[in-house]
């Protein structure tokens, strides 16, 4: 190969990296990685802030969402409804749209219970006749009023919190429940699970004097 | 110059510039153990070509693909039925993303067995583990952007495992959903995971595999007692390479090229054979009547998460993978030297054989998941004839309890029916009549209690129906003691031994 740069010999080498050990064009080079070191840190700052954007986000994303009017809803049954996802985008196609299931137990009695299994977020399917929910993933089931009946779940279905105004039912929705992001939280012991606090996006119970979870114990 | 043809002048002129012709030749003709020259070689090549094969499928069917949830379903649709030989390419990209996990998967269990990753071949292991990873990350966000149904409530299912991590779940759910839900955002971000950041990944470790097998040399053959020391093995492989070796080309490289021509081939012939995968059932989530399930190669997962009790559930699914990962990175550090021949590594060949054994009949069972309530049994699987024949009113109005109240679901009469529960065709041979009332309406053993969804005429005759599920060689289970206690001291009934077991006709 006749046009190939000759390297230099190990030796060579050695020698010319010694005499550049402190040299101006070291320093130099040291200030550019320094340079590029802080550059690289001023972009990556926002970038690491863009991809964490959705966990920044504070309770925004919930909002109260009317399902339907409480004459929808006859006494003693269970049925399956679906609301839009209060914040979308057009590009959101169908995924706008999430079901759940809006119990009437007794007269101004509801309960709304989201679609997804408390195991592993499947869509549950409700049998009026046995008065069950049933999940077809794992086969958790669960009675009329969300408790859990057998099956891998490790606890009731999920629950959105909810109000009736103007004869309007309206529910708090906005976020795919999981374990450790509840449709609304369970607040133990209390009789009519309080309205959350909307401070941070940890949910939590509010505060009853002597028996609040932090004094206990 | 003159004199030479064209085209070796143009080859010349070329070399001189780019000056490729040296590295090249060493790394084709490196010289390799002629024992490496083997069919059992072939598997890391073909992954290659197969990683290859998916890059290029991948890129013609961005041409058309919308990653968008509201369209996303369309465009697949568009690509299955109106664009010319669009389906064939997303067979191709279906089946040889199944090929490769396969092909990927083969690799691995060949190199654990041949002992290929210890010393000096520690850090092509462990390399080669994360590439695993990451195969499989392509294989889950592939199956996200087949944006169907099955996708969705995948999404759900892996938001649902993250939400289990303590503390940060909740951030993480958002963060893998790109939102609080499963939406627009979600889709996006695996089109970005599965196009840029994850195929990225890989093919730079590709190169850094190819590049230390390369410079390590391929793994020879092992031989029992040919033991694996840090201090002579390089010697000893290179004499191995020298002495008894040939080339890497032509001497090896032919059978990696007709097996990897091989393996193209059957991705397209099943391509054409079987079509493309999906789309199923629109990603409508209000649409609820889905059962939803993953693609094969995760079936495993879907079975083992049927399994687990509740309370073992979080812990298993958070520290398992974990442990997995650790045990495989750490393999080559702890067992680095030795043998390697598998007629001395008996260990290694049982743990290999009861992970494909484990996995095997997990994607088995998870092909049929007989752990699932069967959701439309109790409206179409009607009770068999036979178990009708010679009941009583009440009898068969119980019997239209059991199918009204979805019994079916979870119970199979007549081999139809869900297979949660036991089947009832003989349920009386195992439970009295009280038992049966117990079962039905307090439920336990993971069945649920019907006590509140039953009136007590309808449990009445359910039970008498259950109770004449007995074949008739075999009488219904019975209480002894009723009729001592009960009926004032009556001697029970002759027991079937007494009657003549068989000798009564089948009802």
């Amino acid at each position: 190969m006749d046009g190939k740069l000759p390297s230099p010999s190990k030796q060579e080498q050695a020698e010319r990296l010694q005499e550049e050990r402190v040299s101006r064009r070291t320093f130099l080079m040291n200030v550019g990685i320094a340079l590029n070191a802080v550059v690289a840190l001023a972009i990556a700052t926002p970038v690491v802030g863009y991809v964490l954007g959705p966990v920044l986000r504070r309770k925004e994303y919930l909002a109260w969402i009317p399902v339907g009017s409480v004459t929808d809803f006859p006494e003693g049954e269970t049925k399956l409804i679906s609301f839009q996802n209060p914040f979308s985008d057009p590009w959101d196609g169908a995924t706008a749209k999430i079901p759940a299931y809006v119990r009437h137990s007794a007269a101004d009695e509801f309960t709304v219970f989201a679609i997804n299994c408390a195991h592993l977020g499947c869509p549950v399917r409700w049998f009026s006749e046995s008065q069950l929910f049933m999940c077809p993933c794992h086969g958790g089931v669960y009675y009329a009023d969300g408790s859990r009946a057998s099956g891998p779940p490790e606890r009731g279905l999920f629950t959105y919190e909810m109000k009736v105004e103007n004869g309007k039912l309206l529910i708090n929705a906005g976020q795919m429940p999981t374990l450790k992001n509840k449709a609304r939280m369970d607040c133990p012991g209390a009789e009519n699970p309080v309205s959350s606090q909307i401070v941070s996006r940890i949910e939590s119970c509010a505060e009853r004097s002597g028996t609040s979870a932090s004094t206990i114990g | 110059m003159r004199g030479k043809v064209w085209y070796k002048r143009l080859y010349d002129w070329l070399e001189r510039r780019v000056q490729l012709e040296g590295p090249v030749k060493d790394a084709v003709l490196h010289p390799v153990p002629r024992s490496t020259a083997s069919w059992w070689y072939v598997f890391g090549s073909a992954s290659l070509v197969l990683l290859i094969l998916q890059v290029m499928t991948g890129i013609l069917l961005a041409l058309v693909y919308q990653p968008s949830a509201a369209h996303a379903w369309n465009s697949l649709e568009l690509l299955n039925h109106e664009l010319p030989l669009g389906w064939f390419l997303r067979a191709m990209h279906g089946w040889g993303s199944n090929f490769m996990v396969a092909v990927v998967l083969i690799h691995m269990a060949q190199v654990f067995l041949f002992g290929a990753y210890k010393y000096p071949r520690e850090l092509t292991w462990i390399v080669g583990v994360f590439m695993l990873l990451m195969t499989l990350g392509m294989a889950f966000t592939g199956q996200v952007l087949r944006f169907d149904q099955d996708a969705y409530w995948g999404l759900g299912i892996g938001a649902s495992i993250m939400g289990r991590v303590p503390w940060i779940g909740g951030q993480l759910v958002h963060l893998m959903l790109g939102g609080p839900i499963i939406n627009g955002a979600t889709l996006t971000r695996f089109f970005a995971l599965h196009v840029f950041v994850i195929p990225g990944t890989l093919l730079a470790f590709t190169g850094l595999h190819v590049w230390m097998v390369l410079k390590l040399g391929i793994n020879e053959w092992p031989m029992p007692g040919r033991i694996v020391r840090r201090e002579t093995y390089v010697q000893e492989y290179n004499e191995l390479a020298h002495k008894d070796g040939i080339p890497f080309v032509p001497g090896a490289v032919w059978k990696d090229l007709v097996f990897s021509a091989a393996i193209l081939f059957a991705v397209a012939v099943c391509a054409a054979v079987f079509g493309p995968y999906g789309p199923k059932g629109f990603p409508d989530p209000t649409i609820i009547s889905t059962v939803p399930k993953p693609d094969f190669f995760f079936l495993w997962i879907y079975t083992v998460l049927s399994f687990l009790p509740p309370e073992m559930e979080t812990p298993f699914i958070l520290i398992a993978p974990v442990i997995a990962v650790i045990v495989l990175i750490a393999l080559p550090l702890v067992a680095g030297v030795g043998e390697k021949s598998w007629w001395r590594r008996p260990v290694a060949v049982f743990v290999l054989m009861f992970v494909a054994v484990c996995w095997g009949e997990w994607t088995h069972l998870g092909t049929y998941t007989p752990w699932s309530p069967v959701m439309n049994a109790w409206s179409g699987a009607p009770v068999p004839a036979e178990l009708l024949h010679g009941r009583t009113p009440l009898e068969r109005q119980g019997a239209n309890v059991l199918q009204e109240k979805q019994c079916r679901n979870c119970h199979a009469l007549g081999g139809k029916g869900g297979e949660r529960g036991p089947a009832l065709d003989q349920v009386a041979t195992r439970l009295t009549e009280d038992q049966l009332y117990r079962q039905i309406l307090l439920g336990g053993g993971n069945m649920p209690a019907y006590g509140s969804a039953l009136s007590p005429a309808e449990g009445t005759a359910l039970v008498r129906y259950l109770e004449t599920l007995h074949p008739g060689y075999q009488p219904a289970a019975e209480d002894a003691s009723r009729y001592v206690v009960g009926d004032g001291g009556r001697v029970p009934p002759k027991s079937t031994v007494e009657r003549g077991a068989g000798q009564t006709p089948v009802r």
